[in-house]
């Protein structure tokens, strides 16, 4: 099968995937080998900065999703007003 | 050198402004391009020191002073004037380029102005000069959001003007130093900063505005409202520790928001906000790392933002679309303007190699020197996010994701090269932060990259970047906004305002009900007394006349009597 663009292929994305686990993989690894100077107490766990990364982004998806429970509003929400002008 | 000789760079921008509607074709082009250049060239070649001096009333006012500082600013400034000017050639409006070299210029003079009133005058010249790029777009939201920004920063300026006319009043010194926070006067000058970088409570009139400008009109309103800002509290108010919390708010408002947003261009508006939070929180550490990180945060952070708003605006111009929904797939056609807002997005997000890692990490640094925990866990949490919101989001949607089958071209030439140069400094400033560190108000004792420094950072970004797609159901784009605090003056205070006069005239309607029955009550009571025949008016026989005369001289008799 052809494709457009090597982007399009399928197996080129799960190449891609498989790359990024490594190269994740290697970055924590390196963490190992290499004195990380933690200046707090907490950046002393092993990988901590690749935990907290992932655990806050989660976190902040979560809260954006719980706010926009409350606050999202169809795009054509303020259409109403401006059309009056 | 005498003061005669010297050029005032944002004079030369301005009158280049109130020029070039005169100028057609090539000498226009040719005024677009030199304007901003000439002005850079007599910025370098000023002295530091307070080069204008004059009497005004009492006061002796500074036009011009140069330091590091400012010459810092008004350098990142004029660069984007003229980059912008670039991007903006084939801009058929004929109002928004002089608009945004007035605004560009105005900018300027905030940062080389040495007294408050010189200050306030620039202040209020940028708001007018935004204001008008606003309404070169000339679509009718374009004209309610301009006015809505317009109010704003009209609000923020009066606040303002207070706070300084107090200054000068109680300390008699219009002059602009470092001050505290501590008397009425100041603190209405810190707010009326803060308004301008996007500081809660009025935040929204950024993601408001901006995103309604044109293509190009949005890249010159990203530059220089916010970071002026940033450079009067750089010098007005370093060190003053509420501004740590107040850049933390923002921070995380920006991320949360752009988290939501689907219009791409309000994406980075929201993101500009968060940008600003990080160099208000490090004015608040206040100390020499932290005030050198967010002066240098605030030049890297220009360049990179006009990128990626300038592949946003190639986009816009080429699709008229700008919601993420109905985008993707631009990667076939439009690989420049794919590689330059990608480029963009990674020096946004403190990628090492790009600008934003040599900057950004000096504030985060600060927050480690200073020993402050909390600030520094929010700091990296928001390095991660700002990954999340802008790094990646804005790509993806706009580039990636799903085909939209769009296939537009890349722009033409001029817009090509400007994000070009751009995407060039980004990774220049990245690889050799050197000039950059040289310019810096304070002696640089930084050295951004370091085994550990770049581990922990790759980390940091690369499992937020795997957060994204682990969690990519939950961001799909669907079609709404999000409402932020201006749903308070668009929807509230309308209908607080109509219910208002709705109340208003229907208690007047009853009220002058029960006084038109009122009246008709009294003028009955009236004409029953006094018509010929009423009990006042009508003639008594003399009969009782006498009866009631009898009856007082009996009643006078019995009084007498009594004893």
């Amino acid at each position: 099968m052809k494709y457009e663009h090597w982007l399009d292929n399928p197996l080129n994305i799960r190449k891609l995937w498989r790359g990024f686990l490594v190269v994740l993989a290697l970055t924590v690894i390196a963490g190992a080998f290499v004195d990380l100077h933690p200046h707090f107490e907490i950046e002393k766990l092993f990988g901590f900065n690749a935990a907290y990364g992932f655990i806050t982004c989660l976190l902040m998806i979560v809260g954006a999703k719980a706010l926009g429970l409350f606050l999202k509003k169809p795009d054509t929400y303020y259409m109403k007003d401006e059309g009056d002008e | 050198m005498s003061s005669a000789f010297i050029f005032h760079p944002a004079l030369i921008l301005i009158a280049g402004a109130l020029l070039l509607p005169f100028l057609r074709g090539t000498a226009r082009n040719t005024a677009v391009l030199a304007a901003p250049t000439l002005a850079l060239i007599a910025l370098w070649l000023l002295p530091e020191g307070k080069l204008w001096q004059v009497q005004w009333l009492d006061y002796s006012l500074a036009p011009l002073a140069v330091d590091k500082l400012s010459r810092l600013f008004a350098t990142i400034f004029l660069l984007m004037a003229a980059i912008g000017g670039l991007f903006a050639l084939r801009q058929t409006s004929k109002l928004e380029v002089p608009a945004a070299f007035l605004y560009a210029g105005s900018a300027v003079g905030v940062t080389l102005a040495g007294d408050l009133v010189t200050l306030f005058l620039f202040w209020e010249f940028m708001a007018v000069g935004s204001t008008l790029v606003i309404w070169s777009t000339g679509t009718p939201t374009a004209w309610a959001a301009s006015r809505r920004y317009v109010a704003v920063h009209l609000a923020g300026g009066v606040i303002l003007f207070a706070g300084i006319a107090g200054q000068i009043a109680t300390t008699g010194d219009a002059s602009f130093h470092a001050m505290k926070a501590d008397s009425l006067a100041t603190w209405l000058i810190l707010i009326g900063f803060l308004i301008n970088t996007g500081a809660p409570p009025l935040s929204a009139w950024l993601p408001d505005a901006y995103p309604e400008a044109s293509w190009s009109g949005t890249v010159f309103l990203s530059a220089f409202t916010t970071k002026a800002a940033v450079y009067v509290l750089l010098r007005g108010f370093p060190g003053t520790e509420i501004l740590i919390w107040v850049g933390i708010f923002m921070i995380f408002y920006g991320i949360v928001y752009a988290l939501l947003e689907n219009d791409m261009r309000r994406i980075l508006a929201y993101s500009i906000v968060n940008q600003v939070g990080f160099m208000v929180t490090g004015i608040g550490i206040g100390t020499e790392m932290a005030l050198n990180g967010a002066a240098a945060h605030a030049f890297a952070h220009i360049i990179y933002k006009a990128l990626l708003l300038m592949s946003a605006g190639a986009v816009l111009a080429a699709t008229g679309r700008r919601k993420c929904s109905e985008l993707g797939g631009l990667f076939h056609s439009m690989p420049i303007t794919t590689i330059c807002g990608t480029i963009g997005a990674l020096a946004i997000s403190s990628f090492p190699l790009t600008s934003g890692f040599v900057s950004k990490s000096m504030v985060t640094q600060a927050a480690i020197d200073g020993h402050l925990q909390a600030v520094w866990l929010f700091l990296v949490a928001a390095s991660a996010g700002v990954f999340l919101h802008a790094g990646i989001k804005f790509p993806w949607f706009v580039f990636f994701q799903k085909d939209s089958g769009l296939r537009p071209a890349d722009p033409s030439a001029s817009l090509r090269w400007a994000m070009i140069f751009f995407a060039f400094l980004c990774i220049l400033l990245g690889i050799w932060p050197d000039p950059l560190y040289a310019m810096l108000p304070y002696d640089v004792n930084y050295v951004p990259y370091t085994a550990a420094h770049v581990i922990t950072q790759l980390q940091l970004l690369l499992f937020s970047g795997l957060a994204f797609f682990v969690m990519l159901d939950y961001l799909k784009r669907t079609p709404t906004i999000t409402l932020d605090v201006d749903w308070l003056w668009r929807v509230a205070g309308p209908e607080a305002a109509k219910s208002f006069r709705l109340a208003l005239t229907e208690t007047r309607a009853g009220l002058g009900e029960k006084l038109a029955s009122g009246k008709t009550h009294a003028s009955d009571w009236l004409t029953r007394h006094r018509r010929p025949e009423g009990l006042l008016m009508r003639s008594w026989p003399t009969g009782s006349m006498a009866l009631w005369v009898m009856i007082l001289l009996l009643a006078n008799l019995v009084l007498y009597y009594l004893p």
